[in-house]
């Protein structure tokens, strides 16, 4: 099988258009079985009583604010070494998702710190760095949006992925060790007691249906990217007509 | 001629250049000073306030002063054409910009690392800790200037790029920021500065070795 055939836009656009439905049905029924872990299956936590609950939906999204961003740095080298368009195309459809998991990673992580901590904000080394992430994450988009032509708005995006990439887990030790060098460590999250399993699968699935919603959105948004960019050529407009 | 010949005369230009616009050097310069007076005028002037605040105030001026003076990196020598040239000669990019990057340091760097004693003064710093800004400075300030170039060749010649360059590069100027102003704090509050200073100086390598070539890459793709 020739994996290269579906590096065309042409052809990968009916693909993903047909891929979509089942990544969003899978991260659907997935999103509905982990709630309900969530909610009625995982115990009350003896110490933090039911705020904990907010980790099933914070956790996976922290995980995936940050592994979105690696991936959307792959496909830029991707872009960058092979010059194929599909995987601009990737990169530029991965970004809204990864900036909506950080937002929510960071609304979550205040909404859970307020009883918890006492405070809705705290420099703490995570939180810290999930922020910049979040600022790393505009200015990927606000780049591509403020470059007029595509072709140079998806290279000197994929070079910004790269280099903010390469820097991500040295802000994040940087981070770490101003906290430490300014304060001793006023929180931890890392005391994490033995989890109780039925916590830990719900977290699981949480983060697959994170994940599959992901893939659905990125290839939905996909379809949109090529739409847009190819609306002047033939093919394109045979598809849009026989839809 | 030779290849330091070559990259002899790029500087000397760049910094003559520099030299005949002086107001801009000077605006620059005239930003440090006030933006970092403007703290206490806001905070207060508690002599413990000082010490508290005065290693990181200095530093993130400094931080948002250089990059204000971004946009002359490549502005100018874009604007009349000269961009184009360096990029047919017969030399690595990655050299030229280098050195581009080098006499930008001398012209919106240095400066900075002169004035700042003099704030530290104004901060109630006593000699040791002036002696350890300046230095981190010294470390620090070409790191600003090799991490900004990457992001001013990216958004060469778009129109309202200043913000957007003030967006793609401060987050990425953070890890400085934290290890140059921590080596001050640290060095204020008796504790010794060379872990942050080390730190820094480490990165001073990394970038050295790969923000030219990083910058070269942005600016073919800019120059397109």
């Amino acid at each position: 099988m020739n994996w290269y055939k579906f590096s065309s836009p042409k052809t990968f656009y009916p693909v993903a258009g047909s891929l979509a439905p089942y990544f969003l049905g899978v991260a659907g029924a997935l999103l509905i079985l982990g709630l309900y872990i969530a909610f009625f299956l995982a115990p009350t936590d003896f110490q933090q009583g039911e705020a904990y609950r907010i980790i099933f939906v914070h956790v996976p999204a922290a995980w995936m604010s940050m592994f979105v961003y690696l991936i959307m740095a792959g496909w830029s080298v991707v872009g960058l070494s092979l010059n194929s368009k599909l995987s601009y195309m990737m990169a530029q459809a991965l970004a809204p998702t990864g900036a909506i998991f950080t937002f929510l990673a960071l609304v979550t992580g205040s909404l859970w710190g307020k009883p918890m901590w006492g405070a809705w904000w705290v420099w703490d080394a995570r939180l810290t760095s999930e922020l910049i992430l979040l600022f790393l994450y505009v200015g990927y988009m606000a780049l591509h949006s403020a470059l007029d032509d595509v072709r140079r708005a998806d290279r000197a995006t994929a070079v910004f992925a790269l280099v903010s990439a390469v820097n991500v887990p040295i802000i994040y030790f940087s981070v770490k060790w101003w906290n430490t060098l300014h304060q001793g460590a006023s929180v931890s999250l890392t005391q994490a007691p033995a989890m109780a399993k039925i916590m830990l699968m719900g977290m699981l699935i949480m983060s697959i249906s994170f994940w599959m919603y992901t893939i659905g959105v990125a290839l939905l948004r996909l379809q949109c990217i090529i739409a847009e960019r190819e609306r002047e050529i033939i093919w394109m407009n045979e598809a849009q007509r026989s839809e | 001629m030779k290849i330091a010949g070559i990259l002899q005369a790029l500087l000397w230009r760049d910094i003559k250049l520099a030299m005949r616009r002086q107001s801009d050097v000077v605006a620059t310069l005239f930003f440090f000073v006030v933006a970092v007076s403007l703290f206490p005028l806001g905070i207060g002037s508690a002599p413990s306030l000082m010490h508290a605040i005065g290693p990181g105030v200095i530093w993130v001026a400094a931080l948002l002063s250089s990059m204000l003076s971004l946009n002359r990196l490549f502005s100018s020598d874009y604007a009349d054409g000269t961009l184009e040239q360096l990029l047919l000669v017969p030399m690595p990019l990655t050299l030229i910009l280098a050195i581009k990057i080098f006499a930008h340091w001398i012209v919106a760097g240095l400066p900075l690392v002169i004035l700042a004693p003099i704030l530290g003064l104004q901060f109630d710093m006593g000699a040791k800790d002036i002696g350890i800004l300046v230095l981190s400075l010294i470390l620090g300030t070409p790191l600003l200037s090799l991490i900004g170039a990457i992001g001013a060749a990216l958004i060469l010649g778009m129109r309202g790029g200043g913000v957007l360059l003030a967006i793609l590069v401060l987050p990425l100027y953070i890890p400085v920021l934290i290890f140059g102003a921590g080596a001050v704090t640290a060095s204020v509050n008796g504790i010794s500065p060379e872990g942050a200073l080390s730190l820094i100086a480490a990165m001073l390598t990394l970038g050295v070795v790969f923000a030219p070539f990083a910058a070269a890459v942005a600016l073919r793709i800019s120059l397109e």
